[in-house]
C-alpha cells in the first residue's frame, strides 16, 4: 500500500497534469484562447443553445414533392411522345411510385412499350395484358432521388444562412429526411424560417393563349396547361388574379447564376438576374418566336409577373419587377435566387429559440448551484471524514477539473441539463471514496492495524465500486442513444464525470493517503 | 468536530419487519398506477406538441392583461403562469389543429397580439410528429435501461439479485411516475432524464448492498438467510446513508438555485434518491430472501473459480 510503483504515480501526475492543461483554457476569455500556440490545447467549452441564446430548427425536406413532380413530368413526357408517334391511349396517369398508361390498340403497345421504358431511367416497366403498361420507380431510384434531395437542401440551406452574417450555423442532416440548422446567437427564428420557407423554384412559362381562361377557372384546364394565381394582383373581389400558362417550362430558374437587387426605369425596386450561357440562348430563342405574347414569371407556383415581350433579349440577363417590391423584398428574392432553389419544401417540425438573456442567468444559476452543492459536498465530507475527507475533495476538485478538461478534449456540448449532470456528479462522486473510507472503519474494527486496514480498504471496495458505477454508465449511454439535444448534453456530463471520478477517487486519493501514511506513521487512525 | 450519523453497528430490523415494508411498497405502487389511469401526467410539449412560450415583462403583474389579449385568439385552451419571478410568465398553447404551419402560425399570432417591450425569452414549438416519436423514445429508453441492467446484474450476481434489483427499480420507477401524476409537475424530456438517472442512482444503491450479501454469503456459510442479509444491509447502512446525502445536498443546492427550467428534473432527483435509498435496504435486501437464494450455487461458484 505505502509503495505505489513509480510507473503508476507518474501516470496518475500526467493525467492531472493533462486535465488541468485542457481544462486552463476555459479561465481565459475566448479570443486569448484562440490565440494560444499551436501545441498548447486551446478549445474551451462548447456552451450548447440554451446557454448562450440561439435557435434551434429540426426542417423536414418534404421528398414526397420531389418525387411527385418526377412522375408528373413523366406523364407530360410520355403524353408528348405518343402523340408525336400517333398513338392512340387512355387512363394516363401517376400514382404515388409509378405512371400508368393503358394502349388502346394492342398491335402499337409493343412499339409504345419500347419508347417509353427509353424515356426514363430509374423506372421498373412493364407492359402487361391489353396494352397496360405501369412504370414504377425502383427501391433503389427512390432512395438516390431522397438522399440527393436531402444533401441538396443542406446546400441550399447553407447559401441562404451564410449571407446572412451569422457566427458559426450548424446544418447537419438528421435521419433519412431531416435537417437540423443550429444558429448560436440569433434568437429570432422567424427571420431564418423566412428565409427557408420558400424553394425559391423560378421558371418561364408562356402564356396558354389558345385555351379559354374562364374555361379553366370552372375546372376545364387544357391538359399541358395549367392554372397559377398571381403573387399581388387581385380581381374584384379580392382574389388574386388567375393566370392560365402552359406547363412546359420555356426557361428554367436552374440556369441562373446570379441575381441581385436593381431598379427598373420607374425607379422601383426590381431584381436583375444573369442567366449561364444554355439559358441565355434559350431565353433569346424563346423572346425571339414569341415577340409581343406575354411570358410569366414564376415562383413557387405563383405569378410574380407577366410581362409582353417587347424585343429579343440576348445574352440571358433580365430584370424582374413587380407592383409589391419593397427594396426589402426584393433583395431577399435576389439572395434566395443566387443560392438555389431547394429540391423540396420544407417544413419546421421543432423549433426552440432562447434568449441571450435566459442563456446567461442559465449559466449563471449553474454556477452559484455548482458552487453551493460543491461547497457542502466538501463540508459535509471534512466533518464526517476528518483528514481523509480533505483527500477525499482534492479528489473531487481534481475531478471537477477533468470533467471540464473532458468537455473541452471532446468538444462536448454544454447545455443546461449538463450542468445538472456536473451538480450531480458532485453529490455522487464522493461515492467511491466513502466505500473505500467506510471499508477501512470496518477493517480497523476488526482489530487491524492502520496500514494494512487502509490496504484492504482500497482493494476490497474496488469490485463494488464498478459495479456500482458501470450501472449508471449503462443509464447514461441509454440516455445518448435515445436521447435528443440538451439530454445527450446531460449524459455526457454524467458518464464523463462517473469515469473521471472513478479514476480520482481510487487514484488520487490513494495516492494522498499513501504519501500521507509514509510520512506520518501513524498507529491509530479516526476515520 | 466530528458527527455520527448512525450508531457504531446499526442492527435495524430490515429483514424482520419487510412485510411492513412490502406492503407500504405495494400501496405506493398502486396508488401511483391508479393516479397515472386516473389522473394522468401532465406531459410538456416535448411529448404532446405545441407551443410553449416564456417572456419577461417590462413591469410584474401583467398576467391578467395578457391573458386577455391571448383569450381572443381563439388558440385554444392557452395556460399563463408566473415563472419563478412576477415579470416571467411562461405561456404554453396547446398543438394547434392543422399541424406543423398551423402552429408556426399562432406563435406569430401571439407576438402580435402582445406587442412590442416583451422580452421572448424561450420559444418552444415541437410539431406532432416530432413529439411522438420523442415519447416513445423515451419510453424505449427507460425500458430498455432497466432490461439492461437487469442483465448485467444477472452476469455479475444470480438471477434471483437480478430480479431482486429491477422489482426495486421499477418500484422506484413507477412511484416517481406516481408522484408526478399526484403534483400534476410537467413531465418532459427532462423528467425522463430524471427517471433515467433516477434508475441509474437506485441501482447503484442496491449492487453495494448485494455485493456485501454475496461476501457475506462466503463468509458465513452456516448464518441464516435472514440473519445474514439483515446483517448486510446494516453493514453497509453507513455508506448508504452517507452518499445519498452528499447526492441530496447537491441536488439541493440544484432544486433552490439552478434556475426555473431546472427545477422538476431537481425534484425528480430528489425524490427518486430518497425512493432509491428506501428501497435498496428495505425492499432489494428483503426480496432477497424470497427468491431463494442457493447458498450452494455460491460454493460451486467459488469452487469453480478456484479450480479453473
Amino acid at each position: 500500500m505505502l509503495k505505489i510503483e513509480t510507473w503508476k504515480l507518474a501516470v496518475v501526475g500526467i493525467l492531472c497534469a493533462l486535465g488541468f492543461a485542457f481544462a486552463a483554457p476555459n479561465l481565459l476569455n475566448s479570443d486569448t484562447a484562440g490565440a494560444l500556440p499551436d501545441f498548447l490545447p486551446k478549445s474551451q467549452i462548447n456552451l450548447g443553445l440554451d446557454l448562450q441564446g440561439g435557435s434551434h430548427l429540426l426542417l423536414e425536406v418534404e421528398v414526397g414533392v420531389v418525387v411527385k413532380e418526377r412522375l408528373e413530368s413523366l406523364v407530360d413526357a410520355i403524353r408528348t411522345e405518343l402523340r408525336k408517334e400517333r398513338i392512340l391511349y387512355g387512363g394516363l396517369g401517376a400514382s404515388a411510385t409509378g405512371v400508368n398508361v393503358t394502349i388502346k390498340n394492342a398491335a402499337e403497345a409493343e412499339k409504345a412499350y419500347d419508347i417509353i421504358r427509353k424515356l426514363d431511367v430509374g423506372f421498373e416497366t412493364n407492359l402487361g395484358d391489353s396494352g397496360h403498361i405501369v412504370m414504377n420507380l425502383t427501391e433503389q431510384a427512390l432512395k438516390e432521388r431522397r438522399v440527393a434531395a436531402v444533401e441538396q437542401s443542406i446546400e441550399i440551406v447553407r447559401r441562404r444562412v451564410d449571407p446572412q452574417g451569422i457566427k458559426e450555423p450548424t446544418i447537419t442532416r438528421q435521419g433519412d429526411d431531416r435537417i437540423l440548422l443550429q444558429v448560436p446567437g440569433e434568437d429570432d427564428p422567424e427571420k431564418l424560417k423566412k428565409l427557408l420557407g420558400q424553394t425559391a423554384k423560378l421558371t418561364f412559362h408562356l402564356l396558354d393563349d389558345k385555351g379559354s381562361l374562364a374555361d379553366a377557372m370552372a375546372g376545364r384546364v387544357p391538359p399541358g396547361s395549367m392554372l397559377l394565381p398571381s403573387v399581388d394582383e387581385y380581381d374584384s373581389l379580392g382574389k388574386p388574379r388567375m393566370y392560365l400558362l402552359k406547363k412546359r417550362v420555356a426557361v428554367s430558374g436552374d440556369t441562373l447564376v446570379s441575381a441581385s437587387l436593381g431598379f427598373d426605369q420607374g425607379n422601383r425596386p426590381a431584381v436583375n438576374f444573369r442567366l449561364d450561357a444554355v439559358g441565355g440562348k434559350k431565353f433569346a430563342d424563346i423572346t425571339r418566336q414569341n415577340l409581343g405574347k406575354p411570358f410569366a414569371i414564376v415562383l413557387d407556383k405563383k405569378v410574380i409577373s407577366a410581362p409582353t415581350i417587347q424585343g429579343i433579349i440576348p445574352g440571358g440577363s433580365g430584370q424582374i419587377t413587380s407592383g409589391s417590391f419593397t427594396t426589402e423584398s426584393a433583395k431577399e428574392l435576389s439572395l434566395l435566387l443566387s443560392a438555389g432553389a431547394l429540391p423540396a419544401p420544407l417544413t419546421v417540425l421543432e423549433e426552440r429559440s432562447v434568449g441571450p438573456g435566459l442563456g446567461a442567468d442559465s449559466v449563471e444559476a449553474g454556477k452559484i448551484a455548482s458552487i453551493v452543492g460543491l461547497v457542502l459536498v466538501v463540508a459535509f465530507m471534512i466533518i464526517y471524514y476528518g483528514r481523509l475527507g480533505v483527500f477525499a475533495n482534492i479528489a473531487l476538485a481534481m475531478n471537477m477539473v477533468l470533467i471540464v478538461a473532458l468537455l473541452s478534449a471532446f468538444g462536448a456540448t454544454l447545455t443546461l441539463p449538463g450542468i445538472a449532470g456536473i451538480v450531480l456528479t458532485i453529490g455522487m462522486a464522493v461515492d467511491a471514496n466513502v466505500l473505500v473510507f467506510e471499508r477501512i472503519r470496518e477493517e480497523l474494527r476488526t482489530g487491524r492495524g492502520v496500514m494494512s486496514a487502509v490496504d484492504a480498504g482500497y482493494k476490497r471496495a474496488f469490485g463494488t465500486i464498478m459495479d456500482a458505477n458501470i450501472t449508471t454508465l449503462i443509464a447514461a449511454a441509454l440516455l445518448f442513444a435515445f436521447g435528443s439535444g440538451p439530454v445527450q448534453g446531460f449524459a455526457v456530463t454524467l458518464a464523463f464525470g462517473i469515469m473521471s471520478s472513478m479514476f480520482t477517487a481510487i487514484w488520487v486519493t490513494r495516492i494522498l493517503v499513501s504519501i500521507w501514511l509514509r510520512r506520518t506513521r501513524p498507529t491509530t487512525l479516526i476515520v | 468536530m466530528r458527527i455520527k450519523l448512525l450508531p457504531e453497528h446499526p442492527n435495524f430490523g430490515f429483514v424482520s419487519k419487510r412485510m411492513i415494508f412490502f406492503a407500504f411498497s405495494a400501496l405506493l405502487v398502486a396508488a401511483s398506477i391508479g393516479l397515472f389511469f386516473t389522473k394522468g401526467l401532465s406531459y410538456g410539449i416535448d411529448f404532446t406538441g405545441g407551443i410553449m412560450i416564456e417572456v419577461r415583462t417590462p413591469a410584474p403583474n401583467q398576467i391578467g392583461e395578457m391573458r386577455s389579449k391571448l383569450n381572443q385568439l381563439d388558440l385554444g385552451s392557452i395556460e399563463l403562469q408566473e415563472f419563478g419571478a412576477p415579470d416571467d410568465i411562461l405561456i404554453r398553447i396547446p398543438a394547434q389543429e392543422g399541424g406543423e404551419k398551423a402552429n408556426q402560425a399562432a406563435v406569430n399570432a401571439v407576438k402580435v397580439a402582445l406587442g412590442d417591450g416583451i422580452e421572448y425569452r424561450r420559444t418552444e414549438l415541437v410539431g406532432p410528429k416530432v413529439s411522438d416519436e420523442l415519447f416513445w423514445n423515451g419510453m424505449y429508453a427507460v425500458v430498455s435501461a432497466i432490461l439492461a441492467i437487469l442483465v448485467y446484474i444477472w452476469f455479475r450476481f444470480e438471477w434471483q439479485f437480478g430480479l431482486g434489483a429491477v422489482i426495486a427499480l421499477s418500484h422506484d420507477v413507477i412511484t416517481t411516475i406516481g408522484v408526478f401524476s399526484l403534483i400534476q409537475h410537467e413531465f418532459n424530456l427532462a423528467t425522463v432524464a430524471a427517471v433515467l438517472t433516477i434508475a441509474g442512482y437506485s441501482i447503484n444503491d442496491t449492487v453495494v448492498v448485494f455485493d456485501r450479501v454475496r461476501e457475506n454469503l462466503r463468509k458465513y456459510k452456516t448464518k441464516p438467510m435472514d440473519e445474514l442479509l439483515n446483517q448486510s444491509a446494516n453493514e453497509t447502512l453507513s455508506r448508504t446513508v452517507m452518499t445519498s446525502l452528499t447526492t441530496l445536498l447537491a441536488l439541493i443546492a440544484l432544486y433552490f438555485l439552478g434556475g426555473e427550467i431546472i427545477r422538476d428534473f431537481a425534484f425528480a432527483m430528489i425524490w427518486g434518491v430518497v425512493i432509491g435509498t428506501y428501497s435498496s435496504v428495505c425492499l432489494a435486501v428483503p426480496l432477497l430472501l424470497h427468491m431463494g437464494v442457493q447458498r450452494r450455487t455460491m460454493e460451486e461458484e467459488e469452487t469453480a473459480e478456484q479450480q479453473s
